[in-house]
């Protein structure tokens, strides 16, 4: 299938799938819940077979508002990425959540994967997104006491200036 | 966001702390975390735990220690590090602490061009690195739309080189478990094996390690001349070796001993816990990626997926063992069809031009020039690609904004899920078993911390 297929298909219209935005790209299924049906959504994908959450992720969109999403879903700073897993049927499903940089919350995957403990840990770590309900919210990969969060895109990047030899400096 | 003074901020100089990550005494610890460090899987909200009012009779605080195993622990396997509660010599409570080895990859990620980006990925999971150069290059190629245009010969070479590094992988992983074990000529042997990989590995990338030798759009270079007999000479060397390891440990009663019913782990709290790999594949669920969801060209080739049936340590041994051999089972089927052909794409928005046409060619200059300074722009959209890497589903997240950059690239590690499994498998055994389920679950902190 080619990639202008796909996208088209995409652009055609959103469907929708267990009340959320679906976009198909590329052959992965991927879904838009708000902040709301999250859980729920989980919950009812996990009774369909999507039975292991493989990976909780974040992005920060700070530098990057105007990117494409289905109609109906309103482009937040922060997107918590979950990959669901069917080991039965070998299919995949993505959910993108919206989160607002105002209050970076979102309730806790832990009761339906446990799994995603330390993954929500990494993502509170590294983008300040906070996971209410979870059992320990702490940071996981930065030491504790370290100020700021690393892969949020206002987050200053060191640079050490290239020294060229011979070069007056 | 570039500054071009480096001042490291207060943060960098002054002592930092892990403070609230670490194990905490029993009465500063909520029920939930308390569940979860005792290693409970399933059932697990406060409510609930409190309902079933389901803490063990663990004794008193009084009569329990607890005591910090790593980071510098050599059975640890870089810098792990566990917090376990102990008393006298049997494990009640664990904790990994980790990211004592953080390096900030995926935030490298974002400033390097997905032309830069292979030298970055192939360094995280630093004893599989060919499996984290074949995500990210199959995740880059979903974005460009070029995925079904790769040469065949390149898709079989990614194929050959990967079952390799599966080999040389589980290899070392049996080194390390029988060094961990007391069994401690196996760790020379088990080096002494892998060695013999990696020396084909040098000579097809220059490098035994970190090769960013698999790129989007193919592969870097054809394989050398006499590629094939070094394999073949690999495929007899091996096996006999195997034998050699099934005669000191595998059916040795003092390393069954040692194993057999250490770490368990039943199929339903695997799957909770997102473990992938080997210890997903030892609690009798047969999840291989290469099975499930074949990518390259897995649906071609015939090999079993080896699953164990206690989810203990033994069965982690056996299945990685076992496997080392179905990668050789794989890889002689690749030699027997490797297609000739192209190694990469001969797409030149991807693909630099051939060293001898910049000399002939003003547009092939101009090609290199801009592949090597700015790279190539990738489509806007997202995409997750994952591989079966040796310790499970290494997945590569990432998302364009139609830059030569990619805007977030995150990286799924497999070890990173699996040693969540640790307080589960540690609790109830003896300290001298923690340091056979760490083994047996072979982490990479490389991966985990990334």
């Amino acid at each position: 299938m080619s990639d202008a297929e796909d996208i088209e298909r995409a652009d055609a219209g959103p469907d929708e799938l267990y009340g959320c935005p679906m976009a198909q790209r590329r052959g992965q299924v991927v879904i838009h819940p708000t902040r709301d049906t999250y859980i729920d959504t989980v919950k009812a994908l996990a009774d369909d077979g999507y039975t292991m959450c493989v990976d909780v992720t974040a992005v920060d969109y700070l530098a990057f508002g105007g990117r494409s999403l289905p109609a109906g879903v309103q482009a937040e700073r922060f997107e918590v990425v979950v990959n669901l897993l069917d080991i039965e049927a070998g299919r995949r499903i993505r959910l993108r959540v919206q989160v607002p940089g105002e209050e970076p919350t979102l309730p806790t995957l832990f009761d339906v994967h446990p799994g995603t403990e330390a993954m929500e840990r990494e993502a509170y770590d590294m983008f300040g997104i906070v996971f209410s309900g979870h059992p320990d919210l702490t940071r996981i990969l930065m030491p504790e006491d370290w100020e700021g969060y690393p892969l949020r895109k206002d987050y200053e990047i060191g640079t050490i200036p290239v020294q060229f030899k011979g070069a007056h400096s | 966001m570039t500054n071009t003074s480096y001042r490291a901020p207060a943060s960098m100089v002054r002592q930092t702390a892990e403070d609230a990550q670490e194990l905490k005494p029993r009465s500063e610890v909520p029920a939930a975390e308390l569940m979860r460090e005792i290693g409970a899987v399933l059932r697990m909200s406060e409510a609930e735990a409190a309902q079933l009012g389901e803490i063990p009779a663990d004794p008193d605080e009084d009569q329990t220690m607890i005591i910090n195993m790593g980071p510098q622990h050599p059975s640890t396997h870089g810098v792990l590090r566990l917090m376990l509660e102990l008393q006298g010599e049997t494990v009640l409570r664990c904790k990994p602490i980790i990211g004592y080895l953080h390096t900030g990859m995926e935030k490298t990620g974002e400033q390097l061009t997905y032309f830069q980006g292979g030298t970055n990925v192939t360094r995280m999971d630093y004893l599989s690195p060919f499996f984290n150069e074949l995500a990210f290059s199959l995740a880059t190629e979903e974005l460009l739309g070029i995925a079904d245009d790769i040469p065949e010969r390149a898709v079989w070479i990614r194929m050959l080189l990967s079952e390799l590094n599966r080999m040389s992988s589980h290899l070392l992983f049996l080194a390390t478990n029988g060094m961990d074990l007391g069994a401690v000529s196996m760790m020379i042997y088990g080096w002494r094996e892998r060695e013999e990989v990696l020396r084909f590995f040098q000579k097809v990338t220059g490098l035994r390690m970190n090769h960013n030798f698999v790129r989007p759009g193919g592969v870097a270079a054809d394989l050398p001349p006499g590629w094939r007999d070094d394999v073949l000479r690999l495929l007899d060397l091996i096996p006999p070796r195997l034998e050699e390891y099934d005669t000191l440990m595998t059916g040795q009663p003092i390393w069954r001993e040692r194993l057999q019913g250490v770490g368990v782990i039943t199929p339903t709290e695997a799957m909770a816990l997102g473990a992938t790999g080997p210890v997903l594949r030892s609690t009798g669920i047969s999840w291989d990626i290469r099975r499930g969801m074949p990518y390259m060209r897995y649906a071609d080739v015939d090999f079993d997926v080896i699953v164990g049936s206690y989810g203990d340590a033994f069965d982690r041994y056996a299945i990685r063992l076992n496997e080392v051999r179905e990668s050789m089972r794989i890889v002689r089927q690749v030699l027997d069809r490797m297609p000739p052909g192209d190694y990469r794409i001969q797409d030149k928005k991807v693909t630099p031009p051939p060293r001898a046409r910049i000399d002939e060619s003003m547009e092939a200059l101009i090609h290199h020039f801009k592949l090597f300074t700015e790279g190539f722009k990738v489509p806007e959209g997202e995409i997750y690609i994952a591989v079966e890497s040796p310790r499970g589903e290494l997945g590569c997240y990432i998302s364009s904004d139609g830059s030569a950059r990619p805007y977030r690239i995150h990286v799924r590690a497999p070890s990173f899920a699996n040693i969540q499994c640790l307080p589960h498998m540690m609790r109830g055994g003896l300290v001298a078993d923690a340091v056979a389920i760490i083994s047996s679950v072979d982490p990479v902190l490389g991966d985990v911390d990334r």
